[in-house]
């Protein structure tokens, strides 16, 4: 096996040349947006992605984390006990359905998390207005599959970690310093396909509904 | 003469609901892509920063490589290197047995396409089973992909609702888009739960970081490099970009290119098996990395280019000739304008050189490559070294060479080369007009399905003459 | 469609002070089957008050070779044009195709041979017809022709190689009882390609036939073109077809509408 990675190595490297390349990778795209702009570019990029978005403010999203499930007839949420906002749920769950944890590896419930988780609640770690994107960070508390395999997720964002661009997010929140997640992820949209003669069709494997609500 | 292609490309225009549906999504793409370029100078100063993310990216591969597997180590992903498909098949079986594992998802992967993975893990009795909505429609048919990006393309949604009724006889008739894809996920969702083993393609492979992105809209990939306990990804040599900072340029170019979107539903960047304390995600993850002939093409730098391709698929979007005789026509894994560069060049020039041939230089697959390839100047490269007589770098070079072509082309440089034979000859030409149309009436190609050209009486030269427009 | 800044693209010479004398390189294809379209050049040239030299040695560009991988007889017959053209003065070509072929392939044809320096000179002199009718001679037209429709097909050379395609529609427009009809797909290649249409006739027909509905349901009384190429293409599978619409080359259309019959 070393062998072979060393002929293939060799190899590129007796055809590489020394012609220095001319660096344009530099080229900056930053736009100046007012942060209402951005705000709003994000609204409309992800509502056009078919996601649903509700406005909320820090008193005010819980009732709508209510309405929501009210209104999905939900029977249950996956949420994480660690987090705030998930410690914020559980203080005032009583309007809510019946909340599971994503407490157990994967291996020890992954049929009923498959069968039986109607929705999970995530945090999010960030937004991309130019997009309509959200990025999330899973960690030992808000594990990977939350976001993929119950049918509806809903995610809540602040508005003021919604950056203009994807290069920008990178930027801002330092990741080329940061030790980055087993598995980073952007979000834009429920799940869909196009498959079958161009034609946009949603919820294939992933989520069927994303909701985002924006505090 | 009549050549293998030749058939090939002769059954393809004969039918008519392959094309149909062909020309029919590939008008969508074309609209699609043409309105997420609104901004002409935004399009020019993106497509020349992710040319140079890629440019840069292949000028420094070997160093970019083992960059990315250090840290790819250094995170707990597993590196192996294979030179050809074979070795890379004899990995994933390897990884295969090792997990004791007979069944494998897969996520959308090219190189697994460029493996024939599916057919090779079958003689070994492990069951490979596709998981994008066209992939899977693809091997439910038997068939091969006729897209990059869009597999089934070539098949309508009554073929589809037909296949899947055929595949699925609990499941009612349908020719509804939505409930065919929902029929997709019912028959999915308990293999994603229990697969052992998922295998998808990579997009970008970040060197700096030791992170692969995978993009793609279902969430087929994400389930396939998540729930099982095993993630076995494929990729080619060339895919690795230097930086973290590269990626949203080529990103952005790429969806929009492909399809038209801002970006896909999901974009994955996975840069570890499962960590310490974490609840889900595989315990190992394997990246494989596909040699089978890059390295080769590595070594010319004017074919080198051809390594730049993100894999979006616009060229055949745009490309006359794809649209005409569909992605199936070409036999290769990769179809188009892209796929008429890489096939020769991977697979030689004895078996793939008449590929060149499909092409009128026409461009346009160059005018919306977000990464500038030359095609049209690649393909006219190729052609010379398919019937050059000695030629050093594309396996099969010189193999097209015919004699009596190489007679009619030294016939005619002799003539362009005596201006008094020239001028000779187009003179009696247009002077025995009669004549000359009758034996021009009888290039049967020519004149299916066009009207001989009638010769004037004339030529430019003897006009010019008379006029007295002459030499000083 | 999107135009492209591409790597096939180059500096075009700076439009410079309108010539006294130019070269016209007439093409193979002209010379054969449309020379007419020669001889019209000529006639908008000195119209102007350019002098024409045609220097009756010339033969063919080296295209036909070259696109098929023949690079030694293309060079051959490329090196034997290139001392045709000794003078500093503009090099015309009514064929964006065969002006592409000089002004972007040459170079690479050439390069690393003994002459190589010399065909940088004859590249920045060479213009394709309708961008020197525009650019450099800036033409004011006159239509003295009846009220007509045209269809266009701009070849893919002039489009994406020499990117001069708008140069025609600007020309025609300037003709007042002209109406100009934009074919659907009008960007996408009639399937002409020189030697692809005998080697991959089948591809070729397929793709001619759809340029062809294309322009007929344009509903247009002409083809006009800048490549005579794509019209002998077209225009052949109009005519098979037994359409009315008849092709002409965009100097024999101009020149014809534009100038008095002589008594």
């Amino acid at each position: 096996m070393n062998d072979t990675r060393n002929t293939i190595l060799n190899r590129l490297k007796a055809a590489s040349s020394d012609q220095t390349m001319p660096s344009a990778r530099d080229i900056s795209n930053s736009v100046n947006w007012s942060s209402n702009y951005t705000v709003q570019l994000f609204r409309t990029q992800l509502q056009s992605a078919h996601a649903e978005i509700y406005d909320a403010t820090d008193h005010s999203w819980l009732m709508t984390l209510q309405h929501i499930c009210r209104v999905k007839h939900l029977k249950n949420v996956l949420l994480s006990p660690a987090t705030p906002w998930g410690k914020a749920i559980i203080e005032n769950s009583a309007n809510l359905p019946s909340l599971k944890y994503y407490d157990n590896p994967v291996e020890n419930w992954k049929q009923s998390l498959f069968d039986g988780i109607e929705a999970a609640f995530t945090s999010t770690y960030g937004g991309i207005a130019n997009t309509g994107t959200l990025i999330l960070w899973p960690d030992s508390q808000e594990p990977r599959l939350m976001s993929l395999v119950p049918p509806v997720h809903i995610a809540v964002i602040e508005k003021t970690k919604i950056y203009n661009s994807f290069a920008e997010a990178i930027k801002a929140q330092h990741w080329s310093e940061t030790e980055l997640p087993a598995n980073m992820l952007l979000i834009s949209g429920p799940s869909k396909s196009a498959d079958i003669e161009q034609t946009l069709t949603y919820g294939v494997h992933g989520p069927k509904e994303l909701v985002v609500i924006m505090v | 003469m009549t050549t293998k292609y030749r058939k090939q490309f002769s059954n393809a225009l004969a039918q008519h609901e392959v094309r149909n549906n062909t020309e029919n999504v590939i008008n969508k793409l074309r609209k699609h892509r043409l309105a997420a370029f609104p901004d002409q100078a935004e399009w020019v100063n993106l497509r020349r920063h992710s040319t140079a993310i890629r440019v840069n990216a292949i000028s420094k591969l070997p160093q970019l490589l083992e960059q990315l597997e250090i840290n790819l180590q250094r995170n707990g992903i597993q590196v192996h290197w294979a030179d050809t498909t074979e070795q890379a098949n004899q990995t994933v079986l390897n990884i295969m047995r090792f997990h004791d594992a007979r069944f494998v998802i897969k996520g959308k992967s090219m190189v697994s396409e460029e493996m024939g993975l599916n057919d090779f893990l079958n003689t070994h009795g492990i069951e490979c089973l596709e998981s994008d909505l066209g992939e899977l429609i693809i091997q439910l048919a038997a068939e091969k992909p006729s897209h990059m990006i869009v597999p089934a393309l070539h098949k309508n949604r009554k073929q589809i609702a037909r296949l899947f009724h055929r595949q699925f006889p609990s499941i009612p008739y349908t020719e509804d888009i939505s409930a065919l894809a929902q029929a997709a996920r019912r028959f999915l969702r308990h293999h994603f739960a229990t697969a052992p083993v998922g295998l998808t393609g990579v997009n970008f492979m970040i060197a700096e970081t030791g992170t692969l992105c995978l993009v793609e809209n279902e969430g087929n990939g994400r389930m396939c490099s998540t729930a099982p306990p095993v993630h076995i990804a494929v990729s080619g040599i060339e895919k690795v970009v230097e930086c973290l900072d590269d990626v949203p340029p080529l990103l952005g170019i790429l969806t929009r290119s492909a399809t038209g979107q801002p970006i896909t539903t999901y974009v994955n960047m996975i840069s570890s098996p499962r960590k310490p304390n974490e609840k889900d995600g595989p315990t190992a993850v394997h990246l494989i990395l596909l040699d089978n002939g890059r390295s080769r093409i590595y070594s010319d730098p004017e074919l080198r280019d051809t390594l730049n391709c993100i894999r979006c698929g616009a060229c055949m979007n745009h490309c006359p000739i794809y649209k005409h005789i569909g992605g199936h026509a070409y036999q290769t894994v990769i179809p188009g304008p892209i796929g008429t560069i890489l096939e020769p060049q991977k697979n030689g020039l004895d078996s793939y050189g008449e590929l060149t041939q499909a092409s009128t230089l026409c461009g346009a697959c160059q005018e919306v490559c977000p990464v500038s390839i030359p095609i049209p100047k690649i393909i006219n490269r190729l052609r010379w070294e398919h019937i050059r007589k000695n030629s050093y770098s594309t396996s099969g070079a010189g193999s097209g060479r015919r004699k009596t072509e190489a007679i009619i082309w030294k016939i005619w440089v002799w003539n362009c080369i005596h201006p008094g034979a020239y001028n000779r000859i187009t003179s009696v030409a247009t002077s025995m007009r009669r004549l000359t149309d009758r034996i021009l009436a009888k290039i049967s190609p020519w004149t299916t399905a066009r009207a001989v050209p009638r010769l004037p009486d004339t030529t430019l030269h003897e006009r010019l003459k008379a006029l007295e427009i002459d030499n000083e | 469609m999107i135009k492209t800044e591409s790597r096939m693209d180059f500096t075009r010479a700076s439009a410079g002070p309108k010539p006294d004398t130019v070269y016209l390189f007439g093409t193979c294809l002209i010379d054969l089957l449309y020379p007419q379209a020669g001889v019209s050049a000529v006639h908008l040239f000195e119209r102007e008050g350019v002098n024409v030299i045609f220097p009756q040695t010339q033969t063919c560009c080296g295209q036909p070779a070259w696109n098929s991988g023949y690079r030694d007889e293309a060079l051959a017959v490329a090196r034997a044009q290139l001392k045709l053209f000794p003078r500093p003065i503009p090099i015309i070509v009514p064929s964006a195709s065969c002006a592409g072929m000089i002004k972007v392939h040459y170079p690479a044809l050439f390069k690393d041979e003994p002459d190589e320096a010399s065909v940088f000179d004859v590249v920045n002199r060479v213009y394709e017809l309708t961008e020197f009718l525009t650019d450099i001679l800036k033409v004011n037209l006159t239509d003295l022709g009846e009220p007509t429709t045209v269809a266009v097909h701009s070849s893919c050379t002039a489009r994406r190689e020499m990117n001069v395609a708008d140069r025609i529609d600007s020309l025609l427009d300037q003709l007042q009882n002209v109406t100009r009809i934009e074919p659907d797909n009008a960007e996408e290649c009639c399937g002409f390609g020189g030697t692809f249409a005998i080697k991959q006739p089948e591809i070729s027909t397929a793709m001619v036939l759809e340029k062809a509905k294309a322009i007929e349901n344009t509903g247009a009384q002409q083809l006009i073109g800048q490549d005579c190429g794509c019209l002998m293409n077209i225009g052949g599978a109009l005519k098979k077809q037994d359409s009315q619409i008849s092709h002409v080359h965009i100097a024999e259309f101009l020149w014809d509408r534009t100038h008095k019959a002589k008594p």
